[in-house]
């Protein structure tokens, strides 16, 4: 008599989204640990003294040695490790040499500016770039797509500090159009700081969420010129994509059967090709977004806007190592989150990776 | 009584390599009955199929002295009066179910959006007519597979999702492509049964593309041959298996027979003036 086998009972498995996100927040924890792990072997191997940095050349040897306890240098580098690690997870990233605040309390300050900006110029990639690329795509060497080029190919290779200047001069010195640098006019900036409560730091929706309609437009007059710039940059990478993956798309065979079926040209291209276009095109866009989030220098700068881009920078010529270290990890944190934010969306998306 | 009819069709890619030349003038004529177009691997089958609903391209190029639908000029037909036919009066099963359903849109979405786009239909009615089509090819389960994704479907499955979706709109003229190819013995009968019927009882002309020459013999009423984008031979389907043209002889000695001596196949023979 042969027996045959019980089959065996399935093993318990979680329900598939929390396995996706818990599987999300594993690797997101990981990559961390790893971001955390070289921004504290660059923060020892970096010749400068962080005690010295903190008491200044004159201090005594006690109090170079107190100081040198207090920061807990004594110990063994894995303990060292281990409470840096301990101290990020709190949001304590240390003090910054430059302002003598808390990094952490820096960084609320400026990302917001960096995060308002990058929204909008990544809302401005996407707006017009994916239209731009799918008409690009669908007229072929047409004037239509020479003119997608060309302005794609203007936001390449077009400086960004030239083309952030010459906006300014036009829009806002001769016409007037725009506000000037800054994230507010000067009057405007003082009521927001006293009077319209910070929820979130971003001027648009904290104005918003106050009904301060004045300054929200006030607010929008100054946004719109850096976002326009850095969203050019965004709008050519992401446009040029878009084309790429719809010529791609609308040559598969399942379009063919989309016009079998009588399906007019706008739904074959908007919705049937353009489903699958979003497929790829959510990682470029995630990533463009993700350029932007870490502050671009540049564009801050000329449009005096007090974002990331520019903390870090200002922190790393005054070799205010705790600042930089910081407000790398908080860039690296906001990198990789988006990227897997980006990957949760892509399963969304696409059944086929689920 | 005529229904299409196809007169010296080309079909031209212009590529960088030059001209590829994928039909080279085809004539047939297709009454309410079942033609079948056997032929080997890029001989031009598909591209012929496609001509008829002018779904070429570019850089393909159709030509043609004249194709006519049931008294409509097709070669002079706008845009507009080809997307009216589409879908509703000319279907076409296309080859690989595998690569021509999207692959980001459920079934139900699929075999819908015609339903719901050009006849106005509800949600509701619509559904319960996608189910229906989904039951007359033998599907089990139809909710479930309307809420499938194409890549969730087996070949056979796929291949009936096409079929159910293309006989939705009740079309005059059906265009098969391999339309039985990944279906067991079973439901290939039951779905030909199917497609019989509507030639039978609703008059629908049917173009039958296969590579199973047993089967267009059995199935067909008229066979078209064809080798490098021209017809060589247009016989009976009941004589399919004593033609007399070499390249169609060669087909059929390619067919492996049942019981039959086990020596290796016979390697097709091709003239070159067969094409001419
Ligand atoms: N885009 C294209 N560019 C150039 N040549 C093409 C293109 N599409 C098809 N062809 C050519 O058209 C010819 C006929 O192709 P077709 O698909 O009609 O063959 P078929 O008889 O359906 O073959 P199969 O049995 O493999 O489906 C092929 O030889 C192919 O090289
Ligand atoms: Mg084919």
């Amino acid at each position: 008599m042969t027996v045959v086998p019980d089959t065996p009972a399935p093993p318990f498995r979680l329900p598939r989204p929390i396995r996706l996100i818990g599987g999300t927040a594993l690797s997101l924890a990981i990559t961390i640990l790893g971001l955390l792990l070289v921004t504290f072997i660059i923060g020892r191997v970096v010749p400068i003294d962080p005690v010295l940095a903190i008491i200044g050349e004159r201090a005594t040897t006690e109090q170079y040695e107190a100081t040198r306890i207090a920061l807990g240098l004594d110990e063994p580098m894995w303990k060292q490790f281990a409470i840096y690690v301990g101290d990020a997870v709190q949001g304590d990233l240390g003090q910054s040499l430059r302002t003598r605040r808390e990094v952490s309390e820096d960084i609320i300050r400026y990302f917001p500016a960096t995060l308002e900006l990058a929204t909008i110029a990544t809302l401005f990639g996407v707006l017009v770039g994916v239209p731009a690329g799918v008409l690009a795509a669908t007229r072929p060497g047409t004037w239509v797509d020479q003119i997608v080029r060309i302005v794609g190919l203007m936001g390449y290779s077009m400086p960004v500090f030239w083309l952030g200047l010459l906006a300014l001069l036009i829009f806002y010195g001769i016409l007037g159009w725009v506000g000037g640098p800054g994230r507010l006019d000067a009057g405007f900036s003082m009521m927001f700081e006293l009077d319209v409560p910070q929820r979130t730091g971003m001027i648009l929706i904290d104005t918003a969420l106050a009904g301060e309609w004045a300054m929200f437009r006030n607010a929008l007059s100054h946004i719109v010129l850096p976002s326009a710039v850095l969203g050019y940059t965004s709008m050519a990478y992401i446009s040029r994509m878009t084309r790429s993956f719809m010529m791609n798309e609308l040559g598969q065979e399942y379009i063919t059967t989309a016009r079998v079926k009588g399906m007019p040209e706008w739904r074959v291209v908007w919705v049937h090709a353009l489903k699958n276009v979003m497929v790829p095109l959510i990682t470029v866009i995630a990533l463009s977004y993700a350029y932007l989030l870490e502050g671009s220098v540049l564009t801050e700068t000329i449009f005096a806007w007090p974002g990331l881009g520019s903390y870090i920078t200002d922190a790393l010529f005054a070799a205010d190592m705790p600042a930089v270290l910081g407000g790398t990890v908080v860039v690296g944190v906001v990198f990789v989150t988006l990227n897997m934010a980006s990957d949760l969306l892509y399963r969304l998306v696409d059944p086929r990776a689920r | 009584m005529t229904l299409l009819s196809v007169k010296n069709l080309r079909v031209t890619f212009d590529t960088e390599a030059g001209k590829v030349e994928a039909v080279r003038g085809v004539s047939f004529s297709l009454g309410r009955e079942r033609l079948g177009i056997v032929g080997e691997s890029g001989s031009g089958k598909t591209m012929t199929g496609r001509s008829v609903l002018r779904l070429i391209r570019p850089p393909g190029r159709i030509e043609a002295e004249e194709m006519r639908f049931d008294g409509i000029d097709l070669m002079a037909a706008s845009e507009r009066q080809m997307r009216a036919l589409r879908g509703q009066r000319i279907a076409m099963v296309m080859q690989d179910p595998k690569y021509s359903l999207n692959p980001v849109m459920k079934i139900g979405a699929q075999l819908t959006e015609g339903l719901r786009l050009r006849d106005g239909m509800s949600a509701k009615a619509a559904r319960l007519k996608a189910i229906e089509a989904l039951e007359a090819v033998q599907i089990r389960g139809p909710e479930r597979v309307m809420e499938a994704y194409p890549h969730e479907l087996s070949g056979g499955m796929g291949q009936r999702v096409m079929i159910a979706m293309m006989l939705i709109p009740n079309p005059d003229l059906l265009i098969a492509d391999e339309p039985t190819s990944a279906l067991d013995v079973t439901v290939q009968a039951e779905v030909l049964s199917i497609l019989d019927g509507l030639v039978r009882d609703r008059g629908m002309g049917l173009i039958f593309i296969s590579h199973d020459l047993r089967l267009v013999g059995r199935f067909c009423d008229r066979v078209l041959v064809m080798y490098k984008g021209r017809v060589v031979e247009e016989l009976e389907a009941k004589n399919l298996m004593n033609a007399t043209h070499p390249y169609t002889q060669g087909l059929l000695n390619c067919l492996p027979r049942i019981g039959g001596n086990r020596s290796p196949l016979p390697g097709l023979d091709r003239a070159a003036e067969w094409a001419e």
